[in-house]
């Protein structure tokens, strides 16, 4: 079960050359992937991927394949003659498809089928007579279904899990969900294998050094529990690696750009440039500097990016800038939506009419209410006496939010700017 | 006049910045790295350093930190094109008196390295933000409530530069003083430079990241 893990990442090299071939332009740009019979695992490999491509096809833990390809190969060696012809006709995988295609979750109807399968198989061979003896298959078979059972890989909710690497072979052991029971059942077949194999190969080696053969069938005990651990140890590794290595072609080339890109910006910002070049380079600036900062997931249903995003929206359609700040966060709940829409339309507002050449949108999340600012420093009103055009959309901004049991302030007089006060209780599901 | 010291590796937004300030401030220095920076700073000793906080060689912060070894009453104003939370929030724990984006208008800029070689702090809406969502919520872990904790009104007038408006206009609106006003942030200042918050700390040691 155990193999080179290094021969992960390099294919023979035949293969490499050819993928490395220029695409012509007669040439099929995606070969797909169900056309060939086969296709060997990249990313999920001992010794030449076959067992992996075997279980991703048949959503299988390649570790029972594995483990069945290894009892057939102590029947007479009926295994390996299987593994070498699967091998031969299954194809080398295309580096990106076999990232796009996720291990599928091991159904456990799958994995019993497949024991049968082999079960079927040993009968099969014993009756042909391609057998080494009942006293050496069983005990083989037994101690390595056991160790399957041990280390089929648990389900993504379990490996979610997994905190890091496990550095602790025991720890490992006793992170999945059933693994308690795994465990025993696991540790009973291997050890009933071991005792029977013990049992069966004991009187022969009577003579001989029973010592030996009892520190080797530990050995072999060990290896079969604590193996599968060191292998999927060593891809753990690898896999971290690339992650590392991929975060840190990003780091660069954010630093790169914040570096070259956002300076650039900036100083056309600065410059008596036209109104136009200037709203262009602002936007521009505020794009990069949310993909350069952004979360690895956008969050989705969120208060503070839907508040962010009303700034977007004002300055694409009157290019004003809009200076927004968040304090906390919330679900985007009908609350929240109500304060989103009624700030961006007070925002909206203020840049078309009061003159001013910044507006500033504040949103806090409080314990049980959510507080809106909507400022400018343009030329006000007053409230009292307002143009018909403005009194409606101030009343559109209030139905909106008193069907929300909250309150609108509007505090404004002439040449003083003018700022709009929302307040709304929270939701009680949030 | 105030004897400011330029530290920026780009040296477009370098001239721009001297043609700009040339005419209100003495220009004693500038630098492009950390070293020369460094050195610069301690030779030349002026009253305000305009900081930019990505240089190559360990960025604005390494230069806080080896000059305020030596020179405590060297103040610094960051600038820098970023206003990311980890990036501000970095700077000023290492001591800068305040932070400013690059945007920033000419008179809004000289009005704040006037600020801060008075002594006081510089908070735009957005760093007023950062410090209410790393003071909110949550009191546990605090471990020195009198650092760990913004009065309410400390709260307050950080509410108001947050909404954006000057500290003139928090007087007036809040009936205090614009002294009472600055006093409040520097001391705002002090905690965000001290506390062991968890966020504060964890936003520090992020910092190196990017």
């Amino acid at each position: 079960m155990a193999g080179p893990s290094g021969a992960c990442h390099h294919g023979p090299p035949g293969i490499s050359a050819r993928r490395r071939r220029a695409p012509t332009a007669t040439e099929v740009p995606q070969r797909p992937a169900s056309s060939a019979v086969l296709v060997r695992s990249r990313d999920n490999r001992v010794l030449l991927g076959v067992a992996g491509g075997l279980g991703e096809r048949l959503g299988v833990d390649p570790v029972l394949i594995r483990v069945a390809f290894a009892v057939l190969a102590v029947s007479g060696g009926a295994g390996i003659l299987l593994y070498l012809l699967a091998w031969a006709f299954s194809t080398e995988p295309d580096a990106d498809q076999a990232r796009e295609r996720p291990i599928r979750r091991p159904a456990a109807r799958q994995a019993i089928a497949l024991g049968l399968v082999v079960l079927g198989s040993l009968l099969l061979l014993r009756e042909i007579g391609l057998w080494f003896g009942d006293r050496i298959v069983w005990p083989i078979a037994l101690a390595a279904a056991g160790s399957a059972i041990i280390w089929a890989r648990s389900d993504d909710r379990d490996r979610a899990r997994w905190p890091r690497l496990s550095g602790n072979p025991i720890e490992a052991l006793f992170t999945g969900r059933v693994g308690l029971i795994r465990i025993l059942v696991g540790g009973l077949l291997v050890a009933s294998g071991l005792g029977l194999g013990f049992a069966n190969t004991g009187p022969d080696l009577a003579a001989a050094a029973d010592a030996l053969a009892g520190v080797a069938i530990t050995l072999i005990g060990l290896g079969l529990i604590f193996g599968p651990w060191a292998t999927r140890m060593a891809s753990q590794l690898a896999e971290e690696r690339r992650g590392r290595i991929r975060s840190e072609a990003r780091a660069e080339m954010a630093a790169h750009l914040h570096d070259s890109v956002l300076h650039t910006l900036a100083l056309i910002q600065r410059t008596d440039a036209s109104p136009e070049v200037v709203g262009l380079a602002r936007r521009q600036e505020r794009e990069l500097r949310a993909w350069l900062y952004r979360a690895p997931v956008p969050p989705e249903g969120r208060l503070r990016p839907a508040v962010e995003e009303i700034a977007t929206r004002v300055e694409q359609r009157h290019n004003v800038p809009v200076d927004v700040v968040v304090v906390g966060d919330a679900p985007l709940d009908d609350a929240g939506r109500a304060l989103v829409d009624a700030c961006q339309e007070a925002a909206f507002n203020a840049a078309r009419h009061s003159g001013a050449p910044l507006v500033s949108v504040y949103v806090e999340v409080e314990p049980d209410e959510l507080t809106g600012f909507v400022r400018d420093e343009g030329k006000g009103f007053d409230p009292e006496a307002v143009p018909t055009d403005r009194r409606g959309i101030a009343d559109s901004i209030r139905g909106r939010i008193r069907r929300h049991g909250g309150s609108v302030t509007i505090v404004s007089s002439p040449g003083e700017g003018t700022e709009v006060q929302l307040r709304l209780p929270r939701s009680q599901s949030s | 006049m105030i004897r400011v010291f330029l530290v920026d590796d780009h040296h477009f937004f370098l001239s721009g910045l001297r043609a700009e300030l040339g005419a209100e401030f003495e220009i004693v220095g500038e630098a492009g790295e950390v070293d020369a920076a460094v050195d610069g700073i301690r030779r030349t000793r002026p009253d305000v350093v305009l900081l930019d906080v990505h240089l190559p060689g360990g960025g604005g912060r390494a230069v806080l930190e080896a000059v305020r070894q030596t020179d405590q009453e060297i103040r610094f104003l960051a600038l820098s094109v970023s206003d990311a939370a980890e990036d501000v929030i970095g700077v000023i724990r290492a001591g800068a008196r305040g932070y400013v984006t690059k945007t920033i208008s000419p008179p809004d800029l000289a009005a704040a390295i006037r600020r801060v070689q008075g002594g006081d702090a510089v908070f735009s809406p957005r760093l007023a933000g950062f410090v209410l969502d790393a003071f909110h919520g949550d009191l546990t872990g605090v471990v020195d409530p009198e650092l760990d904790q913004l009065t309410t009104r400390e709260r307050e007038v950080l509410r108001h530069i947050a909404r954006g408006f000057t500290y003139k206009e928090v007087a007036r609106r809040l009936h205090l003083s614009v002294k009472t006003v600055e006093t409040h942030v520097s001391s705002v200042l002090r905690k965000l430079q001290l506390s062991s918050r968890h966020e504060l700390t964890r936003w520090a040691s992020d910092r190196r990241l990017v």
